[in-house]
């Protein structure tokens, strides 16, 4: 075992590129777990199997991030190693980004809605 | 990164590189085209904050229930799934040298995004023929938007298939169709990824609401 891994990074080093390459069993896997993701979230939707809809949509949410990294790992092959750690890093900062522009962008939106009075509302307001 | 320390010819120590050593052609495009899609990741982010943000503002016109019909949107998914794995085995024959193999699988995976391209378009022909146009509502022009910047960038996945098949058949598995190659297959990746995003919180949870 230690060796194994001892001649998988020396053959990194050799190529230089520093990118990990699939198999065909990587990609299958990637593949059928995607398809079994994908299909869930369609089914519970479409046959509204769970009792409240708050529910059904954190499940679906949870399915597609699990799917996002289950893509990111078996068809990008990302790892921690690829580009001695850089490619993990531009991918750190972007979701630190995307989750401030995000949060941020709803829940200010969101405020503003509900601090907005309806003009029905200020007219018996006096 | 290393720094190297030169000692000069008098012995003492050099703190910089007069010029950087040669790197051989193509050493950082993998990295360089990651940033490259990260950025594009951050366009996608505000497309959908854009969304989450307009897409419940219907202005009385057509909501998501009225509008999407999920079993084309799983059609769809699953043409764009089948893509990512056949443009794999097509990574998988290039690797292995097979010039014919590898052909046949990126012409696969270019017939499974021509049909993405193709069953999006026929929904939006069919919501602007309902009158569900960019210019309905907000959450309409929002929708438009987001899925059409998408669609877009799978039009242009698919040109530059075409091309890469053109220089894989005239020049063959060369170093830099190579490098071409597999910078394609992360944008290809990096769409479906993107469109998980897309079919869950546009399509699933627009009809859930």
């Amino acid at each position: 075992m230690n060796t194994d891994t001892h001649a998988a990074h020396a053959d990194d080093h050799h190529h230089g590129d520093g990118h990990a390459h699939g198999t065909f069993s990587t990609y299958l896997l990637g593949f059928v777990l995607s398809v079994v993701l994908t299909a869930i979230p369609f089914w519970l939707v479409m046959s509204g199997a769970l009792p409240s809809k708050q529910i059904t949509a954190l499940v679906i949410m949870a399915f597609a991030v699990v799917q996002i990294v289950v893509h990111m790992i078996y068809f990008l092959h990302m790892t921690t190693k690829s580009e001695n750690g850089w490619s993990m890093m531009a991918l750190i900062f972007t979701i630190v980004m995307v989750v401030i522009a995000l949060s941020g962008s709803l829940w200010v939106m969101n405020h503003l809605n509900s601090n907005m009075m309806p003009i029905h509302q200020m007219s018996g307001m006096k | 990164m290393t720094i190297a320390v030169n000692p000069s010819q008098t012995g003492e120590p050099v703190f910089y590189l007069a010029d950087e050593h040669p790197h051989p052609e193509g050493y950082s495009t993998s990295l360089g085209f990651w940033i490259y899609l990260m950025s594009d990741c951050l366009i996608f982010a505000m497309l959908f904050a854009a969304f989450g943000v307009l897409g419940a503002n219907y202005a009385a016109g057509p909501a998501p229930k009225d509008l999407f019909d999920l079993d084309l949107v799983a059609v769809n998914t699953s043409m764009l799934l089948l893509s990512s794995i056949t443009y794999g085995f097509a990574m998988l024959t290039m690797q292995q040298n097979k010039i014919a193999q590898t052909q046949m699988w990126l012409a696969i995976t270019g017939l499974f995004g021509a049909a993405f391209i193709g069953i999006e378009l026929t929904e939006f022909a069919h919501m602007i023929h309902e009158g569900a146009t960019p210019q309905r509502s907000a959450f309409l022009s929002a929708f438009f938007t987001l899925v059409g910047t998408h669609g877009l960038h799978v039009s242009c996945g698919l040109i530059w298939l075409v091309t890469l098949m053109v220089q894989v058949w005239k020049f063959g598995l060369i170093e830099a169709n190579r490098r071409r190659l597999m910078c394609l297959s992360m944008f290809w990746h990096f769409l479906d990824v993107v469109w998980i995003g897309v079919f869950t919180f546009i399509y699933l949870l627009g009809v859930l609401r």
